[in-house]
């Protein structure tokens, strides 16, 4: 356990390191931020009240999105290409000869970067929304400890997900195509595009149920109090869910995969 | 070369131009979404939006074809690859765009050439010479100046090496923002993309013109013709800037 909260304390520092390019995408997070809000903005002025949420509550899961766009990996920039690297050049030979698990190693660092995300580049983008907009944010601690938990279920559901993409480059060597068949299924399934609760009829159904749900709407609707009780308790119960089954997945192909790894080099 | 090496991985290849295709047209799955829900956004119909995505999309993914490797620049000074480049006898900016040239790109262009062609076929415009020679100056000038911007972009990180975000905010940014009509954005954002950095000259004026559209901040008419000449203006500082970095540019090491 004490190896793994190290490899999550330097997961955190490696990306602490990168100061310019964390100021970078603050810089950008915050202007694709104005632009949705003000496209969110005429929508919800033509129709008042769509998928449930008013304008502030709109506007609030807009910059919520920009918050939690790096930390959750919403358009990529996890840890997969360098894992399918890793594999593409036989170098993950040393890693499975470690006294370590691959997988909760990889979480562990994926949750150390997460956690630094989620500072450096989710609290500013959410504080210039609240400053520019009028945004329905919780004043009860509590509900933001709440949020927490659900994001933190959240990226272990990305990261589920993302390992189980990640370790195809066992059979394919290149991981490009499959990262980008993944970040569209994110970008559409998660509700970056626009919230999940707005998909028409029975697609709509359907994307509120498929893991990609957990990683951004759960957490802002939870942010957003539109769950109480049980149905509060229930909604983190269906990301856990999530979570256990993707873990338990990646876990199966893993076994599959060390199997059939045959070192490469002369 | 790049465009034969992509090829070697031959599923993973098919994979990424269908994806780069599905995934430039996921804004646009959005915005079918949204109209699903609105008849009007902003006062613009749907196929007017597709005519603005479209003449974006396009520009962009041209530029994005031609130069979106721009941002390779900051990792070659970071890891010192940029030396390779200097003593070759090829003009570096032409050998950065070259590197790792990115066929699937394509897919972009050609998703948005399919979109705007949809929205003509459901326009009902009062077609004019004019108005028939817009579309294709509009489509081109709009492609240099997102090239400008890369270029710009390019020429910053010899600064700044690992702030290729901030383009992004610019190149991805700008696309995002003139696929919606300009009459959803607050006035100070519209003067700012036209003024500050002329995004607008890529399809907001020219497109208001061939749409019949009157201009939210009431400018001149003959702005909506400019868009080549911003194109060029765009392009000499970005040039310049992009001299500078090269002349100015120290390599790593101790």
């Amino acid at each position: 356990m004490r190896l793994y909260a190290a490899v999550a304390v330097s997961g955190f520092r490696r990306h602490a390191t990168y100061r310019v390019a964390t100021a970078a995408g603050v810089f950008t997070n915050t202007v694709f931020g104005f632009i949705v809000a003000y496209t969110f903005v005429a929508l919800w002025a033509e129709r008042p009240h769509l998928g449930g949420y008013d304008r502030t509550q709109a506007l609030t899961f807009v910059w919520v999105t920009q918050a939690l766009l790096a930390a959750a990996s919403l358009l990529g920039g996890g840890f997969q290409e360098e894992l399918q690297e890793r594999i593409r050049s036989g170098d993950i030979v040393v890693d499975l000869y470690r006294p370590a698990d691959l997988q909760l190693w990889w979480l562990a660092a994926e949750l150390g970067r997460a956690a630094f995300q989620l500072l450096g580049r989710g609290v500013v983008p959410l504080a210039v929304g609240a400053l520019a907009f009028e945004l329905a944010l919780p004043a009860d601690p509590l509900l933001w400890l709440v949020f927490l938990l659900s994001v933190l279920l959240g990226i272990v559901v990305g990261f589920g997900l993302r390992y189980l993409v990640a370790l195809c480059a066992f059979w394919l060597l290149d991981g490009a195509g499959v990262n980008t068949l993944s970040g569209l299924l994110c970008i559409f399934f998660s509700g970056i595009l626009l919230p999940l609760n707005v998909f028409p009829g029975a697609l709509g159904e359907v994307v509120r149920v498929l893991p990609w749900a957990t990683m951004l709407q759960v957490p802002a609707d939870v942010l957003l109090g539109r769950h109480h009780g049980a149905g509060l308790a229930a909604a983190l119960a269906f990301q856990a869910a999530w979570a256990v089954v993707l873990l338990g997945a990646g876990r199966a192909v893993q076994a599959v995969a060390t199997r059939k790894v045959v070192v490469q080099g002369g | 070369m790049w465009v034969r090496s992509t090829m070697a991985y031959r599923t993973s290849f098919v994979m990424m131009t269908a994806g780069n295709f599905l995934g430039s047209g996921l804004d646009f799955a959005g915005i079918l979404i949204m109209f699903s829900h609105i008849e009007v956004l902003g006062g613009f119909s749907l196929a007017e939006v597709a005519f603005l995505y479209g003449a974006t999309s396009v520009s962009f993914g041209l530029a994005d074809l031609l130069l979106g490797n721009m941002d390779r620049v900051g990792r070659r000074v970071r890891d010192g690859t940029m030396d390779t480049l200097l003593v070759r006898p090829v003009p570096v900016l032409a050998q950065v765009a070259a590197d790792r040239f990115a066929l699937r790109r394509l897919g972009r262009v050609t998703q948005g050439t399919l979109v705007l062609v949809w929205s003509l076929s459901r326009l009902d415009i009062a077609w004019t010479p004019v108005r028939l020679l817009l579309v294709p100056v509009m489509l081109v000038s709009g492609a240099a100046i997102y090239g400008a911007v890369f270029v710009a972009g390019a020429a910053f990180q010899f600064w700044a090496n690992d702030a290729s975000e901030v383009q992004n905010a610019f190149t991805y940014g700008g696309a995002t923002l003139l696929q919606y009509p300009p009459t959803v954005f607050a006035t100070e954002l519209v003067r700012g993309v036209t003024f500050v950095v002329p995004l607008a000259f890529v399809n907001w004026l020219p497109a208001q013109r061939v749409l019949g559209r009157d201009d939210p901040l009431g400018l001149p008419g003959w702005l909506d013709f400019a868009s080549p000449l911003v194109a060029l203006a765009c392009w000499v500082p970005a040039a310049l800037a992009w001299r500078a970095g090269l002349r100015g540019y120290r390599s790593t090491g101790s």
